[in-house]
């Protein structure tokens, strides 16, 4: 006669460890200390945010168009609101506003094609975006072409600045520092040498620095009669020293190249710059795009600087707006817009390199 | 005749056509090759730098300015409102250049401890198992670490400082410490002559630690035995000190700020600008280190924690003999060069008027000067001497801190 053992079902576990309550009990009040330091969370909690939030949104002006809506406690709104064209343009004519519109709309689109997956002919769209989408937005902004009025540097300003600021440096920096990063790699001391004082040199001073540098030292260095435009000037200084640290970022990657890519491109009877052009480079520059866009968050960044040789990015436009007069007070609004603006392009653009690193981490 | 004319010529065609063969063999050697282009990379730099240089030359003698340092000796003619040296307005520009130097010195070093200290609360903070803890750490280094440096100043700056009430009203903590518009006061230390006992004392107390320290490996690798090194050295630095003070009777007074008709006077002060910088420097800097600790702990593999267990080790034990100083390995590169941004970034102070070395060299004294170059040259000397100076010392830390692998 067969035994047959059936063990007692489990007992289901205890209500104290499950559900909510388990939750609470391992992530909030695991040992007495946790729990003073939730307790002390929250009550800190309870301290700022209500505040805040009344402030913000449920007292928060909104309405308007002067100075008198805003009488209440909260914060005013209508401020922004009113200058929001201008924080986006700066002092770009109004009755030219289209042609920024078309720009951004179109970089905006080329963006948006790029990023999405498995769509056709992306190689010709990323070359129109880099080789001929930069003359047509440059047209557009300054005009003079086709009967546009021109519209002069010292006029744009706004987010449009610092898009333009960044995106240019960027433009010119990514050829510059491979250069940089190849030279700094290459076999020949000459160019070794100059390329290793170069980057070296940009990345040891301050950008404010290359900035002065580049809006009192330019002028002396070019041969009289020759005037650079007060832009073109910041557009060079950035563009030096994003590429010393471009170059940098780049040479991590041709680093990551292991060495038999090279030897068998040596072996093929490829030339230098065939086998760097069509063996290393791609793959290099494809290990660090998530470095790439780290950088460009910094020059991002970085690019508010421009306001202290005298241009008007998007927080050299905040800060001037608080100078006027029937506006006196709101600068808490003006730096939380200008400071959410900000957040939202650096906070998306890291996710993306995030999720880059992610996706590229392969193998291993 | 045309024949032989021909011939001529075709002659002629072939020994040029050979001498460019030739060289074409001669450039086809990769060593001759790389020669032409060091030389002619060589010689394009040096036409480079002649022609700015001749353009800067020609450009100078247009505006009227002698080049060279005799200005650093010139009555600068303006005042500073924050000095570390002796400064007036009859000091020379070379006495500007350092006072200015002093002032980025001091906030660099504030704000790199200051930085440090936060950055490894949050960093800590962000692994924490508490959820809550965690969380509010991530929130604090997303959304510092996404907004400009510059914003972050001005907002400290303008939002927040400027916005603080007149002296006569500060917000105050006991009678001790007072905030208002013009600054922090704080009391001011005024050491008596037993002081110096007490100094000479303390660094004693060190001294023995010190030695206390180095017998007591010795001794653990000579028997195996640990001392409690912590209350021994916690008592030899405490009870020195505590005899010194009683005998002789408290030799450290407090100068206390206090209101004399409109402003504060007394005791020790910080001034809006420096504190705004300070500030925006350490919550901005912190928010990239808490980044660096938190991967440098989550560096080490779990298999390492384990094993200590298995030895035995307490959980404070295993961090400080095993975690730590592998996460050291993976945080002090990416730290230096924390810092050195740092340094770089204290230069901001221009924007809002703190007197650092880019405010009142390459700013105001430029300004009245015009000895553009000069100046210039001699800023990015300093904070790359500064970079330098940094990173050489942190490299020399972190061959210490390396993996000694044979």
């Amino acid at each position: 006669m067969a035994v047959v053992h059936t063990p007692h079902p489990d007992l289901p576990p205890p209500m104290i460890s499950v559900g909510v309550v388990g939750w609470l009990r391992r992530n909030l009040f695991s040992t007495p200390l946790n729990s003073l330091f939730t307790l002390g969370s929250l009550y800190l909690l309870y301290l700022v945010v209500p505040p805040m939030v009344n402030w913000a949104l449920l007292d928060a002006d909104w309405a308007g168009t002067s100075r008198e809506a805003c009488s209440g406690e909260g914060a005013c709104w209508v401020f922004v609101r009113l200058r929001f064209l201008h924080f986006m343009v700066g002092f770009y004519p109004e009755s030219e506003l289209w042609r920024p519109v078309v720009v951004f709309g179109l970089a905006g689109l080329l963006l948006l094609y790029l990023l999405l997956k498995k769509l056709p002919y992306k190689s010709y769209v990323a070359g129109f975006g880099i080789l001929v989408f930069p003359f047509i937005a440059f047209f557009l902004f300054y005009g003079g072409l086709f009967g546009l009025p021109v519209v002069e540097t010292h006029q744009w300003g706004g987010l449009m600045l610092t898009l333009i600021l960044s995106t240019v440096g960027m433009l010119f920096a990514m050829p510059l520092g491979t250069l940089l990063a190849l030279g700094r790699r290459s076999s020949m001391a000459i160019p070794r040498g100059l390329s290793v004082v170069f980057i070296e040199l940009w990345r040891g001073v301050p950008l404010i620095t290359v900035l002065f540098m580049s809006s009192v030292l330019l002028p002396l260095f070019m041969p009289e009669g020759v005037r650079l435009d007060k832009l073109l000037r910041a557009l060079i200084g950035i563009s030096l020293f994003q590429s010393a640290y471009m170059a940098e970022v780049i040479r991590s990657g041709l680093q990551s190249v292991p060495h038999g890519q090279y030897e068998a491109a040596d072996a093929l009877g490829l030339s230098y710059w065939k086998a760097m052009l069509l063996i290393i480079l791609p793959q290099a520059l494809k290990n660090v795009i998530p470095g790439i866009v780290n950088t460009f968050i910094a020059l991002f960044k970085d690019t508010t600087l421009v306001l202290i040789i005298g241009l008007f990015d998007l927080l050299a436009t905040v800060q001037a707006s608080f100078t006027d007069s029937k506006w006196l007070g709101f600068s808490a609004e003006g730096y939380i817009f200008a400071g959410f603006v900000y957040w939202l392009f650096c906070f998306s653009m890291s996710r993306y390199s995030q999720y880059l690193e992610k996706k590229l981490h392969t193998g291993h | 005749m045309e024949g032989r004319g021909h011939s001529v010529c075709s002659a002629y065609a072939l020994t040029v056509m050979e001498r460019s063969e030739n060289m074409m063999r001669w450039l086809n050697q990769g060593r001759n090759r790389a020669l032409v282009f060091q030389v002619a990379l060589m010689l394009g730099t040096m036409l480079f730098f002649f022609l700015i240089g001749a353009n800067a030359l020609s450009n100078l003698e247009q505006q009227g300015i002698t080049s060279g340092f005799a200005f650093l000796s010139q009555k600068a003619g303006f005042g500073i409102i924050q000095t570390l040296i002796d400064y007036n307005e009859s000091s020379t520009y070379g006495r500007t250049f350092l006072v200015g130097l002093l002032n980025t010195i001091l906030v660099s070093a504030l704000g790199i401890i200051g930085a440090t200290v936060l950055g490894f609360i949050v960093g800590i903070a962000r692994i924490s198992s508490n959820w809550l803890i965690a969380k509010l750490a991530a929130l604090y280094i997303e959304i510092f670490r996404n907004l400009p440096l510059l914003l972050q100043v001005f907002f400290w700056y303008f939002a927040v400082l400027r916005s603080l009430p007149l002296p006569r009203n500060s917000l105050h903590i006991g009678d001790w410490i007072f905030l208002n518009i013009r600054g922090v006061y704080m009391p001011r230390p005024l050491p008596d002559l037993g002081f110096t006992l007490l100094v000479i004392g303390f660094f004693t107390s060190l001294v023995a630690i010190g030695i206390l320290f180095f017998w007591a490996r010795k001794y653990q690798e000579k028997t195996g035995k640990e001392l409690p090194v912590f209350p021994l050295s916690l008592a030899i630095l405490v009870v020195p000190i505590m005899i010194i003070w009683c005998t002789t009777g408290g030799p450290l007074h407090w100068e206390y700020p206090s209101l004399q008709g409109l402003n504060f006077k007394g005791g020790m002060t910080v001034i809006p600008e420096l504190a705004a910088l300070l500030l925006a420097l350490t919550v901005y800097t912190a928010s990239f280190i808490a980044e660096i600790v938190r991967s440098g702990i989550q560096s080490v593999n779990h298999a390492q924690t384990e094993a200590a267990r298995a030895l035995g080790l307490a959980q404070r034990k295993i961090l400080r003999l095993v975690v730590i100083p592998q996460a050291m390995r993976v945080v002090i590169p990416q730290m230096t060069s924390q810092y050195l941004n740092l340094i770089k970034n204290s230069s901001l102070a221009a924007a809002i008027g703190y007197p650092d070395l880019v405010a009142v060299f390459a700013g105001t004294s430029l300004n009245q000067t015009g000895q553009a170059i000069e100046i210039i040259a001699m800023t990015m000397a300093v904070y790359l001497t500064l970079n330098l100076t940094t990173s050489w010392l942190m490299n020399k830390y972190n061959a210490r801190v390396l993996l000694q692998e044979l």
